[in-house]
């Protein structure tokens, strides 16, 4: 369960987080996999990154499992995070890359289960400067799935992935929130949420405009797809 | 006549000679001390000291005597005026232990004091807690071998010189230590003199001090750790060759300071770690040729009027500064000489680089006008400021290179 | 932070640009020393190489690596890690492989030619943990523009100027003011004038060994017991130490609260 209160951010005179509450629990809700959305600049990455430790919020509280996170680092061993881009060490074999970050976070790791997965086998001893990006990007998945913890943190998941990794990357999803884990993802790809998604966090001017289930906001915009229920709260809002 | 008087004269001599007795000194003996022993002998007689300590002072040798110390007597002068006083011809001294000759500010007290005599030998001889130790006047053909001169000397003022010549000349001064003294070794008004094989060294002021000499010569001496090394001034005709001048470190400190010289050699000295290798000022015909100037803060630094000096075949090793100037004259002439911050090439390979070399560096000016800076020593702003001079000088002398610096030292 | 370290170590210990700086080191002090067979003349010239290049390289691997491992440190920001961890351990890569292969570099045409026989062998040690000190310092720098500076050429471009000022300017400026100021006393002027530079600093550590001949010719009392004792290096290193640790508590405190 994440709970967030009050949280403000602000870079330089831009102020991106004002006054954002939001309550996350997947007991209460009706699935486990949540959708950040919102257009550019609404402070979904500050949001997910405030949550990771890696921004830092002006003013507000941020608790995970009825704990305050905020400057604390140990709570991040149960959490999973795809960051957007994936860039690694180049002079860094794969297999080095993951036995470093295994090394870093002391607990089991089905490591083995992705490689085969994924076929990333023959790339195991290439350095990762010499990777495409769609084999840096699987690596990118890799790491992010290899540990079991509750707390899953996905930003555009899709980016630069073939066919059918794409449809493994879904399975790997769905099988994570099966085991009853909690999943964050953002995307841009509107298909994919609507596929995916359980509920939706509608994030408008550094505040949740919505929040509730994919049906709740087709109902509330009167319209079939997600896609063109998110242009509508758009047009409304500029109006 | 003469020739009849020749042989009966060298007859008379042997005659005397055989006659000559020989007088013993010891503690127990019938003659205790030398002051006794000299007014009982006569010319030419043999006096033999035996090993003990003998408190004497003012002891006036005024016949030709030869006394010898047996195991190091000790003569000690109580700092009562003079120990020694010489006053006669053919004295000869060997294995005294000479010490405390008073101290004053209006005379000159010496453990030894040579006045008006010839052909004298001191030889072996040790002289401690001296205030001037052999102070030598109008004299001539003396020999001062293999002594030990030393005292304790903390100022200049309260303390005096080793070996002292004034008005001598002949004299050779050889294979002599002197340490903490004010100078090591002295000469005024001293001419046709050889210094040679001594040591100097901790001494207040200078290892050896030239005044107003002309024709002497100083060779394969050891200067190390005095105030400021050796001083030659006023002096005509000095030949300087074989000497080592090391670690003279400190505030106007050098190896060797030339005052007003003219004519004179300067041959295959080492100058190592001073401050300063050479001080010129106003010196003029000086030959400095196979000197080796090593890690020196300035290695030649030239002030006044000094004209026709020329500089052959020295080595200059890693000195902090090669060449200093203080005005953009030039009369001197640098040929041939080994430069370790030499950056040229040689393609022709004949040994001699290609292009010629500028010793006096800008920032060497610059600290002359502003000492503080040389904290800037070897800084990269430094070696551009340098390197514009070099390339179009300015403010040091535009003449003065050497045009064929060699590439490989000199053995 | 040793992990981190570690993987940093070896990341850059297998860069191309690793190899060519030991090379560097390792060739010029090979040709310095087997061309000219003159330990002291060796020594002297690596001394006005070593001042003015472990800062410009130390600058500029820093900003590089910073910026380029932008995105691993994101990696590592999402794992269960402190960001002190991560950034000393960085930092320490950085540092350590860079003086690693200047000592390296130096070392073996040193030792190959009989350094240890030889009475420079002082010198040039001091030589060699000046160096180092420099890296250490001028990598501790660099990580402070880049963390300072979203912007990779800004950074870079504030990197290089940082470098010039400190290697060329300050002493240009500082000459100037001696010469402009003579008629004052100037020795402790000047002498402050240098802690704050560890260009300077390490410079007079060098001279201190080097030129200890000329520099105590000036008549001023405190440049006598700066130079003339060990006073002047003891305090040059203590300084210089503190040019380390600044720049390191400067990163701890940045590190915490950027935003990435």
């Amino acid at each position: 369960m994440i709970e967030i209160k009050n949280l403000y951010k602000k870079f330089g005179k831009v102020e991106v987080l004002k006054g954002l509450d939001l309550t996350i629990n997947p007991n209460t809700s009706e699935g486990g996999i949540f959708a950040v959305l919102g257009p550019n600049g609404s402070g979904k990455t500050t949001l997910i990154k405030s949550i990771l430790g890696m921004v830092i919020p002006n003013n507000g509280e941020i608790e995970i499992q009825g704990k305050s996170v905020l400057k604390k680092h140990q709570y991040r061993n149960n959490i999973n995070y795809l960051p957007q881009i994936a860039n690694f060490p180049s002079n860094l074999s794969v297999n080095e890359l993951i036995k470093m970050v295994k090394n870093l976070r002391p607990k089991p790791a089905a490591d083995q289960e992705f490689i085969d997965l994924f076929r990333l086998e023959p790339f195991l001893d290439k350095k990762l400067g010499n990777l495409s990006g769609g084999t840096k990007q699987k690596v990118n998945i890799l790491l992010t799935f290899m540990f079991d913890s509750e707390l899953i943190i996905l930003d555009e998941p899709t980016t630069g992935l073939d066919p059918i990794s794409l449809l493994n990357l879904k399975k790997i999803i769905v099988a994570e929130k099966e085991k009853g884990k909690m999943i964050l993802i953002t995307s841009h790809i509107m298909s994919f949420v609507e596929e995916m998604a359980d509920e939706i966090v509608f994030l408008l001017d550094g505040k949740i405009y919505f929040k509730g289930t994919l049906a709740a906001i087709k109902e509330q915009t009167k319209q079939t797809d997600l896609e063109h229920a998110i242009a509508a709260i758009l047009t409304k809002e500029n109006v | 006549m003469l020739k009849k008087t020749l042989p009966l004269l060298l007859l008379l001599l042997i005659i005397s000679n055989s006659y000559a007795q020989s007088i013993e000194v010891c503690a127990t003996c019938d003659v205790n001390s030398l002051t006794d022993a000299i007014a009982k002998s006569k010319p030419h007689d043999k006096i033999t000291i035996k090993k003990g300590t003998y408190l004497e002072s003012n002891i006036l040798i005024d016949k030709p005597l030869q006394i010898i110390g047996e195991g190091n007597p000790i003569i000690d002068g109580e700092k009562k005026g003079y120990v020694l006083i010489v006053k006669s011809d053919s004295v000869s001294v060997t294995g005294l232990v000479i010490k405390n000759p008073g101290k004053s500010y209006t005379k000159d007290y010496a453990a030894v004091y040579i006045s008006q005599s010839n052909h004298f030998t001191f030889e072996n001889n040790t002289l401690e807690s001296v205030f001037f130790g052999f102070l030598i006047e109008k004299s001539h053909h003396g020999k001062i071998v293999k002594n030990h001169v030393s005292s304790q000397a903390i100022d200049q003022s309260a303390s005096g010189n080793g070996i002292h010549l004034w008005n001598c000349s002949n004299m050779l001064i050889d294979g002599n230590k002197a340490h903490n003294l004010r100078d090591g070794i002295y000469l005024e008004f001293t001419k046709e003199t050889k210094v040679t094989n001594n040591q100097s060294y901790d001494n207040m002021r200078y290892g050896l001090h030239f005044m107003f000499s002309n024709n002497n010569e100083y060779h394969n001496n050891t200067f190390t750790n005095n105030g400021a090394g050796v001083a030659v001034m006023f002096s005509k005709f000095i030949k300087m060759t074989g000497n080592t001048f090391t670690k003279n470190w400190g505030t106007a400190s050098y190896g060797l300071l030339l005052k007003e010289i003219y004519d004179a050699e300067i041959e295959n000295n080492t100058f190592e770690e001073n401050t300063i290798g050479i001080n010129v000022e106003g010196s003029t015909r000086i030959n400095y040729i196979k000197n080796n100037f090593i890690s020196n803060g300035w290695s030649v630094k030239i002030a006044g009027a000094c004209y026709a000096n020329i500089f052959k075949e020295n080595n200059f090793l890693n000195n902090s500064f090669d060449i200093s100037y203080n005005s953009n004259m030039n009369d001197n002439k640098f040929d041939s000489n080994y430069w370790s911050s030499y950056t040229g090439y040689d393609l022709d390979k004949n040994g001699i680089g290609d292009i010629p070399y500028r010793p006096v560096k800008l920032f060497s000016y610059i600290v002359n006008k502003t000492p503080e800076t040389i904290i800037l020593l070897r800084s990269l702003f430094v070696d551009i400021i340098n390197f514009s001079e070099k390339v179009s000088p300015v403010f040091t002398p535009d003449e003065l290179v050497d045009s064929s610096p060699l590439m490989t030292p000199i053995k | 932070m040793f992990k981190i370290l570690k993987y940093s170590f070896y990341d850059l210990m297998r860069s191309s640009w690793s190899y060519v700086y030991f090379l560097f080191y390792l060739g010029l002090g090979s040709v310095l020393l087997f061309l000219n067979n003159d330990v002291s003349k060796a020594v002297i010239t690596l001394m006005n190489i070593i001042v003015v290049l472990t800062p410009l390289i130390g600058t500029i691997f820093g900003v590089m690596y910073y910026y380029n491992s932008r995105e691993f440190t994101e990696l590592l920001l999402a794992q269960p890690l402190k960001r002190s961890t991560i950034f000393i351990g960085q930092y320490l890569g950085v540092a350590i492989s860079l003086s690693l292969s200047l000592v390296i570099g130096l070392g073996i045409p040193f030792l190959a030619y009989g350094l240890l026989q030889s009475s420079e062998i002082f010198n040039f040690l001091s030589l060699i943990i000046v160096g180092a000190f420099l890296t250490f310092i001028f990598v501790a720098l660099a990580f402070n523009i880049a963390l300072s500076n979203e912007n990779k050429i800004k950074g870079f471009g504030y990197a290089i100027l940082m470098w010039l000022f400190l290697a060329v300017i300050y002493d240009g400026l500082f000459l100037i003011s001696l010469v402009m100021l003579q008629e004052y006393p100037l020795d402790k002027f000047s002498l402050i004038a240098t802690m704050f530079n560890p260009i300077d600093l390490s410079r007079i550590l060098i001279l201190l060994k080097l030129d200890i001949s000329a520099l105590l010719g000036y008549t001023g009392a405190v440049f006598q017991k700066f130079f003339g004792t060990n006073f002047g290096m003891v305090i040059s290193f203590s300084v210089l130490s503190l040019w380390v640790v600044f720049p390191i508590l400067r990163i701890l405190f940045k590190s915490k609260r950027k935003d990435f």
